[in-house]
């Protein structure tokens, strides 16, 4: 049941007809390829993670059915301690980043907006690899804020400051995730504050409203439905990215995708059903994120219409 | 006149935090000796530079460029066909799909890439380049069917019919109408998706085993080794690339937060 948006006339009908291709098909056939590399790869990909994780090893003749690697990864106390940590640096670095996001945006706003803009923008190229590179050189014991630390009098030598990297809480992980994401999270809400909120907070303004209540009261509603998808988004990434927690946390306990990784490569195959269920923990955890993306943004998208 | 000075100081403040990390993967790269506690290297060195001129690491940047290019042209032309789909037309199952090509945008691709490496392996694709290129369309393709969907949606379609009305082929109407109107689209796409391609670590590493050593791999084993200098050189080649390129587009972003979408991930 398709036609295009634009008015089908005799025109439409006649390229139709000379191509060959039924008009209510040409959709299906031009999302065909792109469908294939979703299809095969994603949701295959998923799939078999799951397969996988209920005991079924292609290629290995394994058949039976079982919730045991289910069991097992849950009844394991590594796991667990895993599980707690990377809820923890998914709360803590989704909060920084949007709460230091919407701060950004405000700040920007109202002063020195193109440089500042540019800046916010670069720092989203840097891929997490740099970012866990420079976090690390930062902020490990012998880094350079122990140095400055170290200079001001304020810190005695390595030993004596604060581990900030490979800690067991994931201060590391969750400084690098605030240092990239909030700039995202501020580019965003900076996209969202168009000349229409500022006719508002005039309005308000005029209205006798004072500067914290404009901000909760208009900017801040305003902007919340895509500030928020973009804080779905910081969650999803910080709940199942595997590089920075891999070299700024510990290897026990370690968040998530890294105890998948671990138990991918362990020799003994029959741990790695425990590997894909950890894997369809993480993509299960990540598809509930974006569902919510996908209500937030319909919802902001009838509210503009 | 309070509010001035605070504003400021807020902007100083926000400079200093975005800086602050670059700063030492900057110094370091050109630090020949760096005792602790001093604050600047006793002694600076261009092993750095040496190094990223070192046959293997130019080696790998080759096979970083050859894969990350033919990752964004082929996201592009896929990307195209499907955006045409998304901008142009309306119908049934269009949000099944419009799930399905935000998806892997967003769930990373490591709990997805574990359960099919297996096929890789079976298929004979594990540790090779088109193997490594194959698993990088996964989150390039949605990204550009996304982009070129909203592109397409903004297309004059009576431009093409009036090709075709004088008498033009549909491939060359296509050719030489609707990728020309679609070009600053199709230019943001392919380079956005390089730059997902060129900083992609974890779906290489699986899919490539290791035998496909592009840069961010080197960067990794870089990172682990004791060598500061090294993995400063290595990080910096990395990341230019990819701040040259969002220079390069930032105005033509300016307001698209789609576009961002895809650059929260590397």
């Amino acid at each position: 049941m398709s036609q295009p948006v634009v008015s089908t006339g005799p025109t439409t009908r006649q390229h139709a007809v000379r191509r060959g291709v039924p008009e209510r098909l040409r959709p299906l056939l031009l999302l065909s390829p792109a469908l294939l590399v979703v299809g095969v790869f994603f949701v295959g990909g998923v799939a078999q993670a799951v397969l996988q994780s209920l005991g079924r090893q292609p290629f290995l003749g394994q058949t039976d059915w079982s919730f045991d690697a289910y069991r097992a990864t849950f009844a394991d106390p590594a796991f667990r301690a895993s599980l707690t940590l990377t809820l923890r640096v998914v709360v803590l670095s989704t909060g920084l980043a949007t709460v230091l996001g919407v701060a950004v945006a405000l700040l920007v706003r109202r002063h020195a907006r193109g440089p500042l803009t540019t800046l916010l923008q670069s720092t989203l190229a840097v891929p997490h690899l740099v970012g866990a590179l420079c976090i690390g050189l930062l902020l490990s014991p012998s880094g350079f804020a122990s140095r400055l630390g170290t200079g001001a009098g304020l810190v005695d030598g390595p030993q004596d400051f604060p581990v900030l990297t490979n800690d067991a809480f994931g201060w590391g992980i969750i400084a690098e995730y605030t240092w990239k994401e909030a700039p995202f999270v501020a580019v965003v809400a900076l996209a969202s504050m168009t000349p229409h909120v500022r006719d508002l907070e005039g309005a308000a303004r005029v209205l006798g409203a004072g500067r914290w209540r404009r901000f909760t009261s208009v900017t801040l509603p305003l902007i919340a439905p895509p500030v928020a998808a973009a804080s779905v988004l910081v969650a999803s990434f910080a709940a199942a990215s595997y590089e920075v927690p891999r070299l700024l946390g510990q290897s026990f306990p370690a968040t998530l995708p890294v105890v998948a990784l671990q138990r991918y490569q362990d020799t003994d195959l029959l741990v790695r059903p425990q590997a894909m269920a950890v894997a369809t923990i993480i993509a299960v955890l990540s598809l509930v994120l974006v569902a919510a993306y996908l209500t937030l943004v319909s919802r902001l998208s009838r509210r503009s219409l | 006149m309070n509010g001035r000075w605070g504003g400021r100081l807020g902007v100083g403040l926000l400079v200093a935090a975005v800086l602050l990390p670059v700063l030492p993967l900057v110094v370091w790269s050109a630090a020949g000796t760096w005792r602790y506690p001093d604050v600047v290297p006793g002694r600076l060195t261009r092993r750095g530079l040496d190094l990223v001129l070192d046959g293997e690491v130019v080696s790998a940047t080759a096979t970083s460029l050859l894969i990350a290019v033919t990752v964004a042209a082929l996201a592009c032309a896929i990307g195209l066909s499907a955006g045409r789909a998304i901008g142009l037309y309306r119908f049934r199952g269009r949000r099944l799909v419009q799930f399905l090509l935000l998806a892997p945008v967003i769930v990373p691709g490591l709990a997805v890439t574990l359960g099919i490496q297996v096929f890789f392996v079976r298929y004979g694709l594990a540790d090779t380049v088109l193997g490594v290129v194959l698993v990088q369309l996964m989150p390039t393709v949605p990204y550009a069917a996304t982009l070129l969907g909203a592109a397409y949606a903004n297309l004059d379609v009576d431009y093409e019919r009036q090709a075709r009305t004088l008498g033009s082929g549909p491939l060359r109407t296509f050719l030489t109408v609707t990728v020309p109107l679609l070009r600053p689209a199709l230019v943001t796409t392919a380079l956005l998706t390089f730059l997902i391609s060129w900083s992609e670590y974890i779906l290489t590493l699986l899919i490539g085993g290791g035998q496909v050593t592009t840069l961010p791999l080197l960067l990794f084993a870089a990172i682990g080794s004791a060598d500061r200098t090294a993995a400063a050189a290595l990080g910096l080649l990395v990341v230019l690339p990819p701040v040259l390129i969002v220079l390069l587009v930032a105005r033509r972003l300016r307001g698209r937060d789609d576009a961002w979408m895809g650059l929260a991930r590397g």
